[in-house]
């Protein structure tokens, strides 16, 4: 299965607006995408998709996330949800 | 539909339509599980079309805000139809729960765990609970709850307004609050004055005017007219008329030049630097609770003397009364009062629990001096709920001990006012707390509508036992020590006259009042102020104090008050 790892870069974590704002990416792919922290197993990753989720994933400043995604335009999803990631949203 | 009569709390006459907020939506039964007919494909099919509607309501909402009511309305939109809350839901639902009980349990699980991952994401566990309540009146059909969101300015009528709410009410929408329970010193009340929203409260049946309907409402005479005519039309056109009130100068007087100190209640440091702003002589009513509610333990030496101090440079050079931790009855706090009292309003509560937990207010007193050593500020330090002489001279002792200079106390027990002389020999000053003076001393809980007319500050007993307290203080010092008011009756400028005219000298009232107080202070003789207080004195009720005393000020109508 296709993966990315990429390191959040908004200063408040993966909380609040950048959370809104990466999950509302997410819902937009044409595919699934899981997201988990580094290290954790793959069947414990949850929905990109939902804000709940990733509030719930507790992702810091500079911590390290797997997405994981499968089919047609995998790859491509993957890297832009990489991107939303890696932008601080905070300093916009 | 005939006029409603209730308490006016806070002045203002508008006319527009009414608002009805929609009750809380109750838990859905846990024992009605999904009817044998439904299907678990169409209920979650619904479940998902409900959530959407939701989704869809919050996102137009956040369309319309800005800054960060737009990102939370936004956020708050996205949870709505959350994919992981869907999905337990409908495993919920396909184990046999009804689709409105699926998504409360699965909101529920959801919001415990935010809850436990704590800080921010426990703040965002009322957001889940705000959407699944959206989502289950969806479901059933019925309005959301929470105050009803509206293109144009309204009127809102409600049972009473819970803490809670007034965080969500956009004073730019609301124009005027009307609650059927409730009293003048009630949550409503002291939110409307906050705002300068005018408010009509106690005022049974305005829960039945229908949403839509025009209204016109007096908060002076405490009036709500459904349908108005020309004459309401013509009032409500003269009060938007009226001229701006003038900002409060930093100077109370009357007009001969009587000075009444004007000062203001904060409860923390932000607070402290707004009142400064809107002119406030200095702080009458430090509230130190806010450093200890919500909390397990007492919060440290260090962090308490940052706290206080953060008010005091907000005052250089003024005075600052502080109140010492005012916990008990409506404010509990584990490690110091005794939540299974029966009667916690005549318990253990503000100085009293010093006895059960030495310790608290010796260290509470010495974080303050602390922070008055390291500030300009003038600090003064009161005591909550003396009832005797013996107790403001244990304060006495207590303060001289931590070093600070001015020891006094607050009169909220009508046997504080009948004291007061001896009271005053043992301490420096007296600041009397109208709210809590007026539910002792007419026996009637502040928080229950149909007890609006006993807990009302105009009534005669309250003004006597206020003239009891500054005759006290006369009668044992020349000069004689001082006595302030920090209590709600300060913010009504009528109220506030009569005050003055009984002899207390200064007033302390939430920052929003002090131009109004100001401005009519400044149109009154201090001998104008006594007549007033004698007519309130020796009226027959509240309401006739107030009637015949609004009729002796003719200012009040002019400044729109």
């Amino acid at each position: 299965m296709p993966e990315r790892i990429a390191t959040v870069a908004s200063r408040v974590g993966l909380h609040a607006r950048p959370a809104a704002i990466f999950a509302e990416a997410a819902a937009e792919q044409p595919v699934e995408v899981t997201i988990g922290l580094e290290g954790t197993p793959a069947d414990e990753a949850l929905d990109a998709s939902s804000i709940l989720s990733l509030m719930g994933l507790g992702a810091e400043y500079g911590a390290k996330v797997v997405l994981r995604a499968e089919g047609e335009g995998a790859d491509a999803a993957l890297e832009s949800l990489a991107q939303v990631l890696e932008t601080d949203h905070d300093a916009e | 539909m005939s006029s409603i009569t209730g308490a006016g709390v806070s002045p203002g006459r508008v006319i527009g339509p009414v608002l009805q907020m929609p009750p809380a939506v109750p838990e859905p039964d846990a024992a009605v599980g999904l009817p044998a007919e439904a299907s678990i494909e169409a209920e979650t099919e619904r479940l998902k079309t409900a959530a959407k509607a939701v989704q869809a309501g919050l996102k137009a909402r956040a369309a319309n805000a800005s800054g960060d009511a737009a990102e939370v309305l936004k956020a708050t939109a996205l949870m709505a139809a959350d994919p992981m809350l869907l999905k337990s839901a409908a495993k919920l639902l396909a184990a046999g729960r009804s689709t409105e009980r699926a998504v409360w349990e699965a909101a529920e699980q959801v919001a415990a765990q935010l809850k436990a991952l704590g800080g921010y994401m426990a703040e965002r566990a009322a957001d889940v609970l705000d959407v699944r309540a959206r989502i289950v009146a969806e479901l059933r059909g019925v309005p959301a709850p929470g105050i009803p969101d509206s293109d144009v300015p309204f009127i809102l009528a409600a049972d009473d307004l819970a803490p809670a709410d007034t965080a969500t009410l956009d004073p730019a929408k609301v124009i005027a609050l009307v609650t059927a329970g409730g009293g003048p010193q009630s949550h409503t009340a002291i939110l409307a004055r906050a705002l300068g929203l005018p408010a009509v409260v106690a005022a049974e049946g305005v829960t039945s005017i229908p949403s839509g309907t025009e209204v016109f409402v007096d908060g002076s005479a405490g009036l709500v007219v459904p349908e108005p005519g020309e004459t309401e039309r013509t009032a409500a056109a003269a009060y938007a008329a009226r001229g701006a009130l003038p900002a409060f100068d930093g100077t109370g007087t009357t007009a001969d030049g009587r000075l009444v100190p004007l000062l203001s209640n904060v409860g923390d440091g932000e607070g402290a630097l707004a009142a400064a702003a809107a002119g406030a002589e200095g702080v009458g009513l430090l509230r130190t609770e806010f450093c200890f509610l919500n909390r397990d333990e007492e919060p440290s030496f260090e962090e308490q003397s940052a706290a206080y101090k953060a008010v005091f440079d907000a005052f250089p050079g003024k005075k600052v009364v502080v109140r010492t931790l005012d916990a008990g009855a409506d404010k509990p706090l584990p490690f110091l009062t005794d939540a299974t009292e029966p009667n916690p309003a005549l318990g253990v509560r503000g100085y009293r629990t010093d006895k059960a937990h030495p310790g608290v207010l010796q260290r509470q007193l010495e974080a303050i001096a602390a922070a008055a050593g390291q500030s300009e500020a003038e600090v003064w330090v009161m005591a909550p709920m003396i009832s005797a002489a013996s107790e403001a001279a244990h304060f006495a002792g207590l303060c001289e001990a931590a070093g600070l200079k001015t020891p006094g106390v607050m009169v909220e027990v009508p046997s504080a006012a009948l004291t007061a002389g001896a009271i005053l020999e043992a301490v420096d000053f007296a600041s009397i707390g109208t709210n809590d003076l007026t539910q002792y001393t007419m026996a009637a809980d502040r928080q229950l509508g149909p007890l609006a007319e006993l807990t009302d500050p105009w009534q005669p007993a309250v003004l006597q036992l206020i003239k009891a307290t500054v005759d006290g203080a006369a009668a044992t010092h020349q000069p004689p020590k001082p006595v302030g008011v920090c209590g709600e009756a300060a913010a009504d400028p009528a109220l506030a006259v009569v005050l003055v005219g009984l002899g207390v000298n200064s007033l302390s009232m939430n920052a929003r009042a002090l131009s109004g107080v100001a401005a009519l202070l400044k149109t009154v003789t201090l001998e104008q102020a006594k007549e007033a207080a004698r007519l309130a004195v020796t009226a027959d009720s509240a309401e006739t104090a107030k009637a015949k005393v609004r009729a002796n000020l003719p200012m009040l109508e002019t400044l729109g008050l």
